[in-house]
């Protein structure tokens, strides 16, 4: 059942990179990344219990982490093209 | 027993098929707003129930806190994100597709 569940998670993945690759506008792509990103934390979470390990947990907490702060990260350079940019001071 | 695991496969299975309803919105879907809607299902319902279906799995323990902390991260981080996602969509000048075509929004 683990595996249903795998290969389910896969497809949405492969559906993702597919909306990614397409995509017109940079938004799409990132969003395609951020569903990538989500997929990936229940991807290790089931493939831990998958192979009888869950101890894999801890990579996809990790991973939820990285995802939120990656995705934040993106989504302020596609914004205001600088990583450094204080939005706090003035409109872009 | 018998009653937990098929509980866990039923919510394992069903969560893998929000997931993939959730992707076909995703690609099929007309403009950034409406795919963001079809992405929030992965985010809420289709992790949340995988990850209710492992927790059933696992039983009581620290794996199970494990994934109440992963389901919780979520919760908080999705709505987060799509806000982010879909102002800078917006600020960006990022136009509403309809059957009509494609409208520029308004201030």
């Amino acid at each position: 059942m683990f595996t249903a569940a795998l290969i389910g998670i896969l497809i949405t993945m492969a559906l993702a990179l597919l909306r990614g690759a397409l995509g017109p506008t940079v938004f799409d792509r990132i969003l395609a990344v951020n569903v990538v990103g989500t997929q990936t934390v229940l991807l290790i979470a089931v493939a831990g219990f998958w192979s009888g390990r869950p101890e894999w947990l801890d990579l996809a907490l990790v991973y939820a982490l990285v995802n939120f702060v990656g995705t934040i990260a993106v989504l302020k350079y596609a914004r205001f093209g600088n990583l450094a940019h204080d939005h706090t001071r003035e409109r872009p | 027993m018998m009653i937990v695991d098929a509980a866990s496969w039923i919510l394992l299975a069903g969560g893998a098929g929000m997931c993939v309803i959730g992707g076909i919105g995703l690609l099929r879907f007309p403009d950034v707003y409406t795919r963001a809607h079809a992405a929030g299902i992965n985010d809420t319902l289709g992790s949340w129930a995988i990850l209710l279906g492992l927790m059933l799995q696992a039983g009581l323990g620290l794996v199970t806190v494990k994934l109440a902390m992963i389901g919780l991260f979520m919760a908080f981080v999705s709505p987060v994100t799509g806000h982010a996602l879909l102002k800078a969509a917006y600020a960006h000048g990022v136009g509403v597709r309809t059957d009509e075509g494609e409208d520029e929004h308004v201030d």
